[in-house]
């Protein structure tokens, strides 16, 4: 039985000074920016790792860069720890505090500075929400490629400190792919900008290694994302097959033939059943395993697409072939498909996983992970990006049974151990934060380990930034 | 010259190299040697680590040595149909007496100076296909990073930090790369006459359509016959690529020409001579010239690649051409590099990076080869350089 994920001992000269830190901080920043109060601080004890909790010392929610800056200058001469959050829906508990450490919250600094077409580029601030940055030019025939299925409600801080995908990278990529520039606080408070509206910034690639950092960095504020012209149409198709191992292979074909659609999306049969229950999509109930392939472009570049993978769909016998016949039907898939979390959340509790494998090993991993989790007497859903090897088993468990939810856990383990064995690594795109984190030596040498926690070092010598997350524990130097 | 033929070699080599204070230049085929040291250091090339590792065309993923020549890598991509998506350029041409054409490039070259080319504009850059390193630290450890998937957010993003980092932070054993389909048609729409700034505003409008467009460079009226055996139509000429299924390059062909004829007379290339004139943007032909001349590769954001050459010419004799969407500049000096006045403008025009690529030895030692950072930025760089390689060893001076 594995034991419950640790944090580190909170600090407890900065737990003895709780008042006058706040006292200090108030006089940094605006009262309303400022949180302290238990019952205020309560939504930010977690995020959407939820089975973990725990009490900030205090919350700031800054509204510009320089009060960032003063908030890390503060921080950082006092040692005290800070957990950057965006919109606080990471899974991977990327965002969860601890008593010890003030939350810096970016959710004021919500605004769009500027779009510029000729460029293709928008400037935000880090607490602009993914899915607002595409819909401020989807009028004028651009959108922002990046689309976690949270895209919604998380911010474009939070999906650069994960480096967040979506079911559209096949395609276009994850945010290291479409972020140009940003403005980011260092750890003592000192601004600096990396890259801008042009390619390639100059010196070594601090975006690329910022991005997907954790927040354990720096904090960003600002970001220059790439704006792509949208397709003229898009077209995504279901495919229904008798058994998950023939989605699997019909995936592998698909991408050897030299086609990649746009997004390649797989659910097995209880992740159909629970999603078509939520959303009526009208996914067809009678198959083992669903493919949505969505293939953009011209008409006659989607037909010609389409012609290819049904051939191939059909030498894997596929039993349904579904075309959506109107836009309202098209959104109703994605839409299915987009809320498989919170629809599987409404029948039980559960864990995600998140773990990537090569196309060539999806088969062989999904028959192991239902064999793992059979052997706990747990349930599966996998619902995940099969065009990347992304999987995302969801593990179905009772939290109000403590056993069970151990068991979960240690399901989740051996799932993502099989996925690292298997070639792949730990997490495709949700983050390693405290979930992973202890797995982290089942991927990494210690050498290796102590190579990124020293490159960590060049930027936060005395782990104040986001501390309890990405590397274990123990062994830390 | 140091030449290891195993990784533990290497990591032997550079091991005791950190325990004398030995400087190590870290090369490939070393023809792109264009960046400045500031002190001697002995050359270890990954020549010696050589051979594909492993290659599933169905998977799109290679893992080959870093020393393989990229020729190697690319004739088995071209065997199953594939190909490196960023177009890496091949420095020999303009390089000429400084580059050595009888030495090969190493594909482990192509991602330590992260080289791209023309449909780096919308497939990412050198870096973006790279999935997984294997390198030998400063310290003589072998660390691996990244992996052989597509989306890993696995810790620290090393590999993102060891591309383009020329060689002064590790040195590269393996490398493990995504690769593409070959297009099995390219077209090029050729719009013609339209001076440096209607041409990006004709190329802004032209990749804000749906037609996908692969490439987007202005070739002004001094470069134009260097291209295609000097087939291309009088006058400037501002080229658009599309690539994909025939049948869709035929018809994003047709709607691309009908928008861009209100700029300018369109004309259509076909698909060979297509191949051959990007390959000549992508290799900066106009400037493969046997001279000395300092060459500038510089960018900046599109829309600021016209004003910096026009702010330029009233400074200094220059020639430039445009690739990118008018972003990166390259830019043929008469006399002197003018280094001030280059990186003065571009930070004036809202920031970017020029490096040189090419100066007289006198000029090289003169000018640092790649744009100076901010001071911050300068610092946090130093210290990460040191944290990989403590002893200072890899390329003293090179990036700064």
């Amino acid at each position: 039985m594995p034991e419950a994920i640790q944090f580190l001992p909170p600090r407890q000269e900065v737990l003895s000074r709780r008042a006058a830190i706040i006292d200090d901080l108030r006089g940094l920043l605006p009262p309303d920016c400022v949180i302290h109060e238990a019952r205020e601080l309560v939504p930010f004890e977690t995020d959407a790792f939820i089975s973990y909790r725990r009490m900030p010392l205090a919350v700031v929610l800054p509204r510009t860069t320089s009060q960032v800056a003063a908030v890390m200058k503060y921080c950082h001469r006092h040692g005290i720890p800070v957990v950057p959050r965006g919109a606080g829906t990471s899974l991977s508990g990327g965002a969860i505090p601890q008593e010890d450490a003030v939350v810096l919250g970016l959710s004021r600094m919500a605004r769009i500075i500027e779009i510029d077409y000729a460029n293709r580029t928008a400037t935000v601030q880090a607490g602009v929400t993914n899915l607002s940055i595409s819909d401020a030019v989807g009028i004028d025939g651009f959108f922002y490629a990046p689309d976690p299925s949270s895209q919604l409600a998380c911010t474009i801080g939070g999906n650069i400190g994960m480096n967040s995908g979506g079911a559209h990278c096949l395609k276009y990529g994850v945010t290291t792919n479409n972020l140009l520039g940003v403005k980011l606080v260092l750890v003592d408070g000192e601004v600096v900008e990396l890259g801008g509206k042009h390619l390639d910034a100059a010196g070594y690639d601090l975006l690329g290694l910022f991005c997907g950092s954790e927040g354990q960095l720096g904090i960003v504020t600002e970001a220059t994302v790439r704006l792509i012209a949208k397709p003229e149409g898009a077209r995504p198709v279901l495919f229904g097959f008798e058994t998950s191992e023939e989605a699997g292979a019909c995936v592998a074909d698909i991408i050897a033939s030299g086609i990649i659609p746009v997004a390649i999306e797989f659910m097995d049969k209880p992740a159909i059943e629970i999603c078509e229950a939520f959303a009526k999509a009208g996914y067809p109930l009678d198959v083992g395993a669903l493919l949505i392939v969505e293939v953009e472009g011209s008409e006659a570049e989607m037909d010609a697409m389409l012609e290819n993978i049904v051939g191939i769909a059909r030498r894997h016998k596929v039993l349904t072939v579904r075309e959506c016949q109107s836009a309202t039907e098209a959104a109703l898939i994605w839409k299915g498909r987009k809320s498989a979390f919170g629809a599987t959340g409404r029948i039980a509790d559960y864990i995600c996983m998140d773990g990537t494998v090569p196309l060539s090993k999806l088969s062989y991993v999904l028959k192991k992970t239902s064999e793992i989790t059979d052997s706990f007497g747990l349930r599966v859903a996998n619902v995940f990006h099969a065009g990347d090897g992304n999987m995302h088993p969801l593990i179905l468990f009772n939290a109000n049974d403590p056993e069970e939810a151990m068991k979960a856990e240690e399901a989740g383990n051996e799932i993502l151990k099989l996925c690292v064995d298997a070639g792949g690594c730990l997490t495709g795109e949700h983050g390693v934060g405290i979930e992973k984190r202890d797995l982290m030596r089942h991927q990494y040498t210690q050498a290796e380990l102590a190579q990124q926690m020293a490159v960590r070092a060049a930027f936060d010598e005395d782990w104040i930034l986001n501390p309890s997350k990405v590397f274990p524990l123990e062994g830390r130097g | 010259m140091l030449i290891p033929n195993t990784e533990t070699d290497a990591a032997y080599v550079i091991r005791n190299a950190a325990a004398d204070n030995t400087p190590l230049a870290i090369c490939g085929g070393n023809t792109r040697g264009f960046a400045r040291l500031i002190q001697p250091a002995e050359p270890i090339s990954s020549r010696g680590l050589s051979g594909i590792v492993d290659y599933d065309p169905a998977e799109m993923v290679m893992t080959v040595r870093s020393g393989t020549p990229v020729s190697e890598v690319e004739a088995a991509l071209t065997a199953n149909r594939q190909m490196l998506a960023f177009e890496p350029m091949d420095h020999r041409g303009i390089l000429g007496p400084h580059g050595t054409p009888s030495r090969e490039p190493t594909i482990g070259g192509v991602f330590a100076a992260n080289i791209s080319g023309p449909r780096r504009l919308t497939a990412g850059a050198a870096r973006d296909s790279l999935l997984g390193i294997r390198f030998v630290n400063g310290r003589g450890e072998i660390i691996r990073a990244g992996g052989r998937v597509m989306k890993n957010v696995t810790g620290l993003d090393l590999v993102k930090l060891l591309a383009g980092s020329q060689g002064t932070l590790g040195f590269l054993t393996e490398v493990t790369f995504r690769v593409l389909p070959v297009p099995p048609a390219t077209e090029t729409i050729v719009i013609s006459g339209l001076d440096d700034e209607m041409a990006a505003k004709a190329m802004a409008a032209a990749i804000a359509l749906p037609v996908e467009i692969s490439g987007a460079a202005h070739l002004p009226a001094s470069v134009r016959s260097r291209f295609i055996d000097g087939a291309l139509p009088e006058g400037e000429a501002t080229v658009l690529r599309l690539e994909g299924l025939s049948a869709s390059v035929d018809v994003r062909a047709q709607k691309l020409a009908a928008v861009m004829e209100a700029f300018g007379p369109v004309t259509k290339l076909g698909m060979e001579t297509s191949l051959t004139l990007w390959r000549q943007i992508r290799d900066v032909a106009p400037y493969v010239d046997g001279t000395e001349k300092p060459l500038w590769r510089v960018s900046v954001a599109p829309s600021a690649g016209y004003h910096l050459v026009a702010a330029l010419r009233l400074e200094a004799g220059i020639d430039a051409f445009y690739d990118w969407q008018g972003g990166l500049v390259w830019m043929r000096m008469e006399a002197d590099p003018e280094a001030e006045f280059v990186r003065r403008y571009i930070r004036a025009l809202g920031g970017g990076h020029a490096t040189l690529i090419r100066a007289s030895e006198a000029a090289r030692a003169q000018i640092p080869t790649f744009e100076p950072l901010p001071d911050a930025v300068a610092a946090l760089s130093a210290r990460i350089k040191a944290k990989l390689d403590p002893a200072g060893i890899f390329g003293p001076g090179k990036m700064g």
